[in-house]
């Protein structure tokens, strides 16, 4: 069943991502209809569980499911059983046996959703997992860059600054994972302390050395948290080398592309308002974000791989 | 089995050019008449339908509308999308001919009727396609036939406007 699950941007593979990313396009159609819905998944039903706060997230994925007709169940962790002693492992497998065709997980630790793919039929989807991968931000920024820049032939040549807190941002890890997989250079931008112990991608430690070299800046949220735990000065001080500041901006050639997963820390690694810049795609990433999901549900659920069948004879 | 080609380009265009009579007889006038191929084989013949139109009367808006969300075997089979539905223009009121290249189970004319109906409510819709195979599951019929082709449910017909070939 492995096949049908998206649970990273390396199992996935390029060949995947390219027909997710089509697909993408059919759903961003439907988006733009006065009445935005279509009987695509009619009689599945796709259920949230999301072990960590995410509301932009959840809500993401569950208006694409709407938009494909599916019935959308929401798990809300904070007042489930978990808090009564029951193991996650009974908890997905009484779901599943209310008949889920698809999980949708976010959990703090990395490596949950591949845990629930043995204890279930249903197709898991990743919605993020601890520091370690969040495949649809990274399916949603790639389809962003693509359809912003007309490259749905890949992104051969295209030079890429991700910037901020990589040791700790699963975004960062699924998103220059999927672009380099389609041929993009990237490039990360961040203090020693807060890079991951292993990189294989050239690393620069000021965001100066890439403004005027790059064709997509992505900024990272910088997480307040991590000023408790001393890996940065101070925040002006990460504003000072790694902040989009006006000065750097007037220096971004028009059509550079400025991307952020949201949500942003204003006045800490963005002090421009994004809507004068020109090449923020921001408010894009959101509305591709939705699109994208009903991509990947559509490509789990009615895609001939017979999770239903599976799913059902697990009752 | 070896390949049998049925019809010849110069057939196709003959066909296509008698069809576009046809629509121009039954639609007098052609007002709000609206081409619609179903994506993907019925692209191209929308628009060679709506060349031979704009010679033979004038011309009629073109549009194309991808079915593979409204199908009914989602999930028992692979679906593989066409291109992106494009309709530039309301269909509400309007007299849209649906155009495939193949007619055959009737099973993707049925979801692109339903496509349809959500970018409006047409006042009539009709059906054109270049061969009609048989073997109908729904009662669904063409209004214009380039060739009625009698096929056996194993064989596999392609079409397009270099021919008819049957496999």
């Amino acid at each position: 069943m492995s096949g049908s699950n998206v649970l990273s941007v390396e199992e996935l593979g390029v060949d995947r991502i390219g027909r997710i990313l089509d697909l993408a396009d059919h759903m961003a159609e439907v988006n733009r209809r006065p009445n935005p819905k279509v009987p695509a998944l009619r009689g599945k039903t796709v259920c949230n569980v999301f072990f960590e706060d995410s509301t932009r997230t959840r809500l993401s994925f569950e208006t694409a499911a709407r938009r494909l007709s599916a019935d959308v169940m929401t798990f809300a962790v904070g007042q489930s059983s978990l808090n009564k002693g029951e193991s996650l492992r009974d908890t997905v497998e009484t779901i599943a046996a209310m008949g889920v065709d698809a999980f949708v997980v976010r959990h703090g630790s990395s490596g949950a959703p591949w845990q629930i793919t043995s204890w279930t039929n249903a197709a898991v989807i990743n919605a993020g997992d601890g520091w370690h991968a969040h495949p649809t931000q990274a399916l949603l920024d790639a389809y962003t860059i693509r359809t912003a820049l007309h490259r749905s032939g890949g992104l051969d040549g295209l030079r890429v600054a991700i910037v901020g807190d990589l040791k700790h941002s699963r975004v960062a890890r699924s998103t220059a994972g999927i672009l380099s997989l389609l041929g993009a250079s990237v490039t990360l931008v961040a203090p020693r302390t807060l890079l991951p112990p292993f990189v294989d991608l050239p690393v620069v430690d000021s965001i100066d050395e890439v403004v005027g070299e790059v064709d997509v800046l992505y900024l990272l949220r910088m997480q307040r948290e991590r000023m408790n735990e001393a890996l940065v000065p101070s925040l002006r001080e990460y504003t000072m080398r790694f902040g989009l500041t006006p000065a750097r901006a007037a220096r971004l050639a028009q059509q550079v592309l400025v991307m952020h997963p949201g949500p942003m820390n204003r006045g800490v690694e963005i002090t421009v308002d994004p809507s004068e810049l020109p090449g923020a795609v921001i408010t894009q990433q959101v509305a591709n974000g939705i699109a994208v999901r009903m991509a990947v549900l559509f490509d789990v659920l009615g895609s001939g791989v017979d999770a239903l069948a599976a799913a059902r004879s697990e009752l | 089995m070896a390949d049998k080609r049925v019809l010849g380009p110069d057939d196709v265009r003959r066909a296509t050019t008698r069809m576009a009579h046809e629509i121009v007889e039954r639609n007098r006038g052609l007002d709000g008449v609206v081409l619609v191929g179903i994506q993907r084989g019925g692209v191209w013949l929308a628009e060679s339908l709506a060349a031979e139109i704009a010679r033979i009367e004038r011309t009629v808006p073109v549009g194309s509308v991808d079915a593979s969300l409204y199908r009914d075997d989602i999930g028992l089979r692979p679906v593989s999308p066409g291109a992106v539905s494009e309709l530039q223009f309301g269909i509400d009121g309007a007299s849209v001919v649906l155009v495939d290249d193949v007619l055959y189970t009737g099973r993707t004319v049925r979801a692109a009727l339903d496509a349809l109906s959500d970018y409006g409510r047409p006042g009539a819709v009709q059906l054109a396609v270049l061969v009609d195979r048989g073997h109908r599951e729904l009662p669904i019929r063409p209004d214009y036939v380039g060739k009625n082709l009698p096929t056996s449910a194993t064989e596999e017909v392609t079409v397009s406007a270099d021919g008819v070939i049957i496999t």
